[in-house]
């Protein structure tokens, strides 16, 4: 069992955006810790919750959105003393002082599109050197210095020049590392990265990632790690969280989760994984998950996977919403029949 | 930038060319020519014909000869000598006209549009930030009205308001002892009393566009991407909103700029003739009406020639605003 220190539990969380068209229950009863320094990654299709998850950690979750239920607890490292403190940030007003500390400088984010995600119109100095200046109180000067220093250490080349660039006169990946040397600005204790690489290209893809992983052991901090993607999760995380229609379905440490996934949807994303050499070898054709993730106004009963599910039992998986299970210790699925079907 | 600049300026030069060429197409649209209109029109008023005048006019502008020595004339006297023709209505120069109104017009028009970018930005964002509220709805409907009530029914009531509930003495830019005299303290005073009428009335109109402008453009930037990214680091939502969307939205001001400086010299011509107003609207009116050409084509060029460089500094303000232009510059 990992003994490290609880950094977020999320408890019993529930966003919900309340539409003309209806409530949309976008996250409903996620659960789930992370520890200190430690990589989770959450995975699932769009539209599973994902990031809704993280904004609500950010407490920036876009009106109609709304946190309706549920826990965010962060437990605020001590400075030096020891003693920590433990916030409930749903409690918090999200533009309070208390959570606008936290914001930006103890939790931070970076975003999936670098290109949108930057200011057209402000260089990458003036928008890194802000965060800096907001949380670590100094002036103009040293701000411009410690953008340099950061600049630098996430591998911009030329930082004393890049500082005066936009973001349209750099490449994607340079300004995923400006987003990087911002969100990491502050030394935060959680990095929430939402889909980080995905409007990447694989080269720089794999260098982003690289970057992130020697960020950490340098800076020590947790990673929440969102991605569609599961390769990106082999690679970058300890932990997963497998989310399905706003509810984690599994959650367990990735060579569980990749090795001895038990929910059906689990084995349905690992399947749909294309591997090279896999056609010549058995002539299979790629697994697809079949059908299309529910209609969000109107989920399904019972367990919301059952009509895409190949173990659908009738009346059992579409009447009951099955009850999160702990297969051993680290190792949750929510699923009625795992213990039949494997 | 520099180069931009220069690129730009250079391009101005066939657009003003092409320009001079119609308006002067259009000063000698009416049949007959201006000398001959305008002994005429000296004749019916019972005035002496200057036979020796109406000579060095005729050489002046080589009327008779063809007609591309006449535009040559035309457009060397404007450029050499600032000779813009004569003004058969008025029998003065249209150089002394043109003058004596622009600093007016000038003076009210670029007052309204600060005093209505003040209001309709303010207004404009909180509209964008308090979408379907209640002071939206309430802002959104005035300014539809504003939009759509003529200019001129404005100053009517504006005006009726002012005579009947502060007995105010309405109507044109100065008290009657002080049109023709010499500028004075008590003049300007008399002006900035007359004043407040013609910049609401003329301000009200381009708010309520403007409101609906700022509010679309700022609720269009409001979710990009950038903005999140602004929260996500923890700044104060109104600090965010006014250096992130708002300043992204106010490029289309800076692009509009280009026709506001045309509009600001003939723009408003009906509230002018409602308000009696010595500007440059209801004289440009009144030369069409009466046919007075060299006069007319000369409000023609000037307000071409102003919405070219309105353009000129549009691209220019543009490109200082926005680095994405710059850099295709």
């Amino acid at each position: 069992m990992d003994n490290r220190d609880l950094l977020v539990e999320v408890k019993d969380l529930k966003t919900y955006f309340y539409l003309d068209e209806g409530v949309v229950q976008a996250v409903d009863g996620a659960a789930f810790d992370i520890r200190r320094g430690e990589t989770l990654g959450v995975v699932g299709e769009s539209g599973c919750g994902k990031s809704v998850t993280a904004r609500s950690i950010m407490r920036i979750v876009a009106r109609p959105g709304r946190i309706v239920g549920g826990q965010i607890l962060y437990h605020r490292p001590g400075n030096g003393n020891g003693r920590q403190q433990t916030i409930d940030l749903t409690s918090l007003n999200p533009q309070s002082y208390e959570m606008r500390t936290i914001r930006g400088a103890e939790i931070s984010m970076i975003f999936q599109e670098p290109m949108t995600s930057l200011s057209p119109v402000h260089t990458i100095g003036d928008q890194i050197g802000e965060v800096i200046r907001l949380h670590q109180g100094v002036d103009k000067d040293e701000s411009r210095q410690k953008t340099i220093d950061m600049l630098d250490f996430v591998g911009m080349p030329l930082p004393d020049r890049t500082i005066d660039q936009y973001a349209h006169q750099l490449s994607g990946g340079m300004r995923q590392r400006a987003m990087i040397a911002m969100a990491l600005s502050c030394h935060p204790s959680l990095l929430i990265a939402d889909e980080p690489t995905t409007a990447l290209d694989v080269t720089t893809e794999a260098q982003i990632l690289r970057l992130m992983h020697r960020l950490q052991d340098e800076l020590g901090m947790a990673i929440l790690f969102i991605t569609h993607n599961l390769g990106v999760i082999a690679q970058m995380t300890e932990k997963v969280v497998v989310m399905y229609m706003g509810k984690v379905v599994e959650q367990g440490d990735v060579d569980t989760i990749f090795h001895g996934g038990m929910h059906p949807y689990t084995r349905a994303l690992l399947e749909s994984i294309p591997r090279l050499g896999q056609k010549t070898r058995d002539r299979r054709r790629l697994a697809a998950i079949r059908g299309m993730v529910p209609d969000p106004y109107a989920l399904p009963r019972g367990c919301a996977f059952h009509p895409r599910c190949s173990f659908m039992k009738p009346g059992l998986c579409d009447t009951t919403a099955p009850s999160m299970q702990e297969v051993e210790p680290g190792h949750k699925v929510r699923c009625a029949r795992y213990t039949e079907i494997w | 930038m520099i180069k931009y600049i220069l690129k730009r300026v250079l391009m101005m030069i066939p657009t003003l060319i092409v320009i001079s060429m119609i308006s002067f197409v259009v000063i000698q649209l009416p049949p007959g020519d201006y000398l001959t209109s305008y002994a005429a029109s000296l004749r019916q008023e019972g005035d002496r014909v200057d036979e020796a005048e109406l000579e060095m006019l005729a050489r002046r502008y080589g009327l008779g000869q063809p007609a591309y020595v006449q535009y040559y004339k035309w457009v060397s006297g404007i450029i050499l000598r600032g000779d813009w023709g004569q003004s058969m209505e008025w029998r003065r120069p249209v150089r002394d006209l043109l003058w004596e109104r622009m600093a007016l017009t000038v003076a009210i028009s670029s007052i309204s549009i600060i005093v209505s970018w003040f209001v309709a930005i303010p207004v404009g964002v909180f509209s964008a930030t308090h979408q379907y509220s209640v002071p939206d709805y309430l802002f959104s409907s005035l300014s539809f009205i504003g939009a759509g009530l003529p200019g001129f029914m404005i100053a009517l009531v504006v005006m009726w308001i002012a005579m009947r509930q502060f007995g105010l003495n309405v109507g044109g830019l100065f008290s009657p002892e002080f049109i023709g005299a010499p500028w004075s303290w008590p003049k300007v005073v008399d002006l900035l009393q007359h004043l407040w009428i013609p910049v609401v009335v003329i301000a009200l109109g381009s708010t309520a566009g403007s409101i609906r402008t700022t509010r679309a453009n700022v609720l269009d930037e409001m979710n990009k991407p950038y903005v999140e990214t602004a929260r996500a680091k923890g700044l104060k939502e109104r600090k965010l909103i006014w250096k992130y969307p708002v300043r992204v939205a106010m490029n289309p001001f800076f692009s509009t700029v280009g026709w506001t400086l045309a509009s600001l010299v003939s723009g408003q011509t009906l509230v002018a003739v409602v308000l009696s107003l010595q500007t440059i609207g209801p004289m440009m009116l009144r030369a069409l009406t009466s046919q007075d050409m060299y006069l007319a084509g000369s409000f023609l060029l000037l307000l071409s020639t102003l919405t070219v460089i309105g353009t000129l500094i549009s691209d220019i303000l543009l490109a200082w605003v926005d680095p994405r232009i710059r850099m295709e510059g």
